[in-house]
């Protein structure tokens, strides 16, 4: 299911977690797209591990080879699918990601790739769900902070059940598809991507067009 | 009888020789025999008089053909199509056929030859086409959908026009040749001579409908008995006996053979034998149809070629030019789009193999002289000669042009899926069935059982008498189209034997195949299958899994066990291969493989306890941190 990546400056490691893909319309479109970037492994993690038997060494050894993890999922009850969690129990054990001698993570960048149903005006402190995408994520910041990965803002599509009609995709695509580039030449401004809210707002408008 | 031996010799080497090689630049096998044909008559001169008395015997090849033609037809399928065939074909048929009757008339020819050539050029080459479309992998166009309503209404068509052609007789042609071959015309065999005609045409009713009922009620219990007695060459000869037998009926009764042989297809077309019957008499029908293209081809006159040249070949043109102009109205008419109109109008120009038969039965029935038969032969075959250019026409000039902006071809291939042959429908491949069926892919099933076959009919599935180790079995029940095969079946040398074939034929096609055991997985994995699995190792593992849950380990426990195991197995079963494969002496299973299998056992129960006693064990996952941990932490962020 990985196609794994050529010597880069930057090697990116893509785990995509997407339990129901038949019906997906935005994470299948930025996957394939991934999937033929040079610097990129995309791993389908519901195809590898179908009866969740998540393979330790496997994934361990994945994680030394790339300098960027990337969590690429639809947003479940404000968190990752199950699968994904699963792989963060199981993978991240101590002594490898965190306790004693456990830096075999550190200084890697780390980023969530995430589609949420709701609009972006819902997820305001005042808004229906009460917290930023954010401040929901904290869970996945916190597991970047213990593990000693650089942790980067989300890069979020938000009302992602009506992208399609709106014809919003493509453009989500196109900007996917930039960052993955910034990222393989290491080119990313780091401070500036840890401070947004949302990695979307990175680029501007003429940067895409260049 | 050695002047015999080296006939079919040189007709057999010929065939061997020519049709390889037509097939190899694309012509197709009716091409290559006809050739082959043309080289050992008329360029080499090796056979001569003899090609039209092997001819009426080999015409028993169109009836062979005719009878697979109408097992091709379920009535309800038939009925399916209704639309289509009658408005594609029956347009197609009586436009041409009038264009071309309308020609020779205004060309002098009487109204009755005027008529037969019409019917003659208005039938196109189902063995040329049908084989083009599947060599190009254009079967699912909608243009080759059009073109196969248009032939299977021709082949319908053929036997009307074999009932219709000796009302056509011209006397005059007819007592001529009465009186020079008296004795060729001796078909005293003739139950019906004499007979008044009430009499006559209550025979006849009574006949097909004892092939239709008798098809219906009594073959099933006939090839039931015969297949119970597990004797392959007493089915072939059960599947001739029918055909011969219905033939020789038809022929007592004064009716077409050919007309017999579709019916008794027709009604055996639902019948669950319907495979095996064809994958029997498909090779027969082959090489007599081979035989017959081969006699034409060695009938054909040169010297009337190379006298009238310029006539033949404007003839076939002009043919050719109103066919593919019918056709094209045709196509506008029935609204198909871009490629599609091209490709069913440039597909069937050509006249076909039944433009022979017909040929040479309307020479029988005194219909044609002999200088016209020899004329209509060659534009037959001239037409023919020149399909495959008009393929290659399509292909490189106008489907480029039609690629860009086309949705065509995606809308075709949507409904395209693979399907997949399952072998054996036991209690295993019923299972796997049910998952694909239930999941919109499309499956034949074939088992050698015919009482299994029979069941399963029964409870409402699909499948079919045959016994899948054949070849031919394999090529009827569409091995060319399907992208997996199953087999399930209990067989364990037939089952080798198969993956062997089925890889060395169909390299591409994925085997799925169940083993017995360790030992025959190995041989079929050696043979070349792509899965393996053995038939009990995860009902096993289940039912292992199932005590430990009922002697109180914990249901999550049980299932991690169960992953341990698989795992490891999985881990070694490639040393275990090779160990096996390595010893090339008889016994398969020597002490070096004795010793590797120990040692897995070994792992497995290692893996196994080490996870139910050891916190820190080699088994890995959601092991805690530490029980100092937290302090620890504490303390880092202290400093």
């Amino acid at each position: 299911m990985s196609t794994e990546a050529s010597s880069s400056s930057c090697r990116i490691l893509l785990l995509f977690a997407h339990p129901s893909q038949a019906r997906s319309e935005v994470n299948s479109v930025l996957f394939n797209a991934a999937k033929q970037h040079k610097a990129v492994t995309a791993v389908d993690l519901y195809a590898e591990y179908p009866d969740f038997n998540i393979s330790i060494e496997r994934e361990q050894q994945r994680l030394l080879e790339h300098d960027v993890i990337i969590f690429q999922f639809p947003i479940y009850w404000y968190s990752t699918p199950a699968l994904l969690k699963e792989w963060q129990d199981l993978v991240l054990e101590y002594g490898f990601a965190y306790g004693k001698g456990g830096d075999a993570l550190k200084g890697k960048q780390f980023m969530c790739a995430v589609t949420a149903g709701g609009r972006e005006e819902a997820y305001q402190t005042d808004g229906f769900n009460h917290f930023t995408l954010r401040q929901l994520l904290q869970p996945l910041e916190q597991m970047a902070s213990i593990t000693q990965l650089t942790y980067l803002a989300p890069f979020a599509l938000f009302g992602s059940r009506t992208a399609k009609e709106e014809h919003r995709i493509t453009r989500h695509s196109a900007l996917w598809t930039k960052l993955l580039d910034t990222l393989a030449q290491d080119e990313l401004d780091i401070s500036k991507a840890r401070q947004l809210e949302n990695l979307t707002r990175y680029f501007d408008e003429q940067d895409l067009h260049q | 009888m050695t002047g015999y031996f080296l006939q079919a010799f040189i007709y057999l080497l010929a065939a061997v020789i020519a049709v390889p090689v037509a097939k190899r630049f694309g012509l197709g096998s009716v091409l290559g025999y006809l050739i082959a044909g043309l080289i050992i008559g008329p360029v080499l001169g090796l056979v001569g008089e003899e090609t039209n008395a092997i001819q009426h015997f080999a015409e028993f090849g169109v009836v062979m053909m005719l009878f697979l033609v109408g097992m091709e037809l379920e009535p309800k399928a038939l009925w399916n199509m209704k639309l289509r065939l009658l408005g594609l074909g029956g347009l197609q048929l009586l436009l041409t056929s009038a264009v071309i009757t309308g020609i020779a008339m205004i060309a002098g020819l009487s109204w009755q030859v005027a008529l037969t050539i019409g019917l003659i050029f208005a039938l196109s080459s189902t063995a040329i086409v049908l084989q083009t479309f599947q060599e190009k992998g254009l079967q699912q166009t909608e243009g080759a959908r059009g073109a196969f309503s248009i032939l299977l209404f021709q082949d319908i068509a053929v036997i009307p026009m074999l009932a219709l052609i000796p009302l056509l007789a011209l006397p005059e042609l007819a007592s001529a040749i009465n009186e020079t071959a008296g004795q060729n015309a001796g078909h005293g065999d003739s139950l019906v001579e004499g007979l008044p005609g009430w009499l006559y045409g209550l025979v006849i009713i009574a006949s097909i409908a004892f092939v239709t009922v008798g098809g219906h009620y009594l073959s099933r219990p006939l090839f039931r008995f015969v297949a119970s007695s597990g004797l392959r060459e007493i089915f072939t000869a059960t599947a001739l006996m029918l055909v011969i037998g219905i033939a020789a009926l038809m022929g007592l009764v004064g009716l077409s053979p050919a007309l017999g042989a579709f019916l008794a297809g027709v009604v055996l077309a639902n019948s669950e034998f319907r495979h095996e019957l064809k994958a029997n008499i498909e090779p027969f029908k082959g090489l007599l149809l081979g035989l017959f293209f081969i006699t034409v081809g060695a009938g054909i006159h040169f010297a009337t070629l190379t006298e009238n040249w310029v006539l033949i070949i404007s003839i076939t043109l002009g043919v050719m030019v109103f066919k593919a102009l019918v056709l094209f109205v045709i196509a506008l008419l029935f609204d198909l789009k871009g490629s599609n109109r091209w490709l069913l109008t440039l597909s069937l120009a050509q006249a076909g193999e039944f433009g022979f038969v017909l040929i040479s039965f309307a020479a029988q029935n005194n219909v044609l002289a002999t200088d016209l038969i020899a004329l209509l032969q060659l534009v037959v075959a001239l037409s023919m000669f020149l399909t495959p250019g008009l393929f290659i026409l399509f292909e490189r000039v106008i489907m480029p042009r039609y690629m860009h902006g086309s949705s065509n071809r995606q809308h075709d291939t949507v409904d395209d899926k693979g399907s997949v042959i399952i072998a054996g429908i036991g209690r295993f491949g019923q299972i796997v069935n049910r998952l694909l069926v239930a999941n919109d892919f499309k499956t034949v099933i074939l088992d050698i059982r015919s009482e299994q076959v029979d069941l399963m009919r029964q409870i409402g599935t699909q499948a079919y008498f045959g016994d899948a180790s054949k070849p031919g079995m394999l090529d009827t029940a569409g091995i060319e189209q399907a992208s997996l095969m199953v087999i399930a079946i209990d067989d364990r040398e037939t089952a080798v034997e198969m993956v062997k074939y089925v890889k060395l034929a169909h390299p591409e096609l994925k085997l799925l195949v169940r083993a017995f055991d360790r030992g025959h997985g190995y041989r079929l994995r050696q043979a070349g299958a792509d899965y393996l699995i053995s038939e009990t190792y995860h009902s096993a593992l289940e039912m292992g899994a199932q005590a430990l849950r009922s002697l109180g380990v914990h249901p999550f426990q049980a299932e991690r066990q169960k992953h341990a195991y698989r795992d490891i197995e999985a881990q070694q079963s490639d040393v275990l291969y090779e160990a096996w494969k390595d010893d090339a002496s008889g016994e398969r299973f020597d002490n070096n493989y004795r010793e590797l299998f120990m040692e897995l056992q070994q792992l497995i129960d290692d893996a196994l306890k080490s996870d139910l006693h050891d916190n820190h064990s080699k088994r890995r996952g959601w092991t805690p941190p530490p029980k100092g941990y937290a302090e620890e932490q504490l303390k880092n962020q202290k400093d």
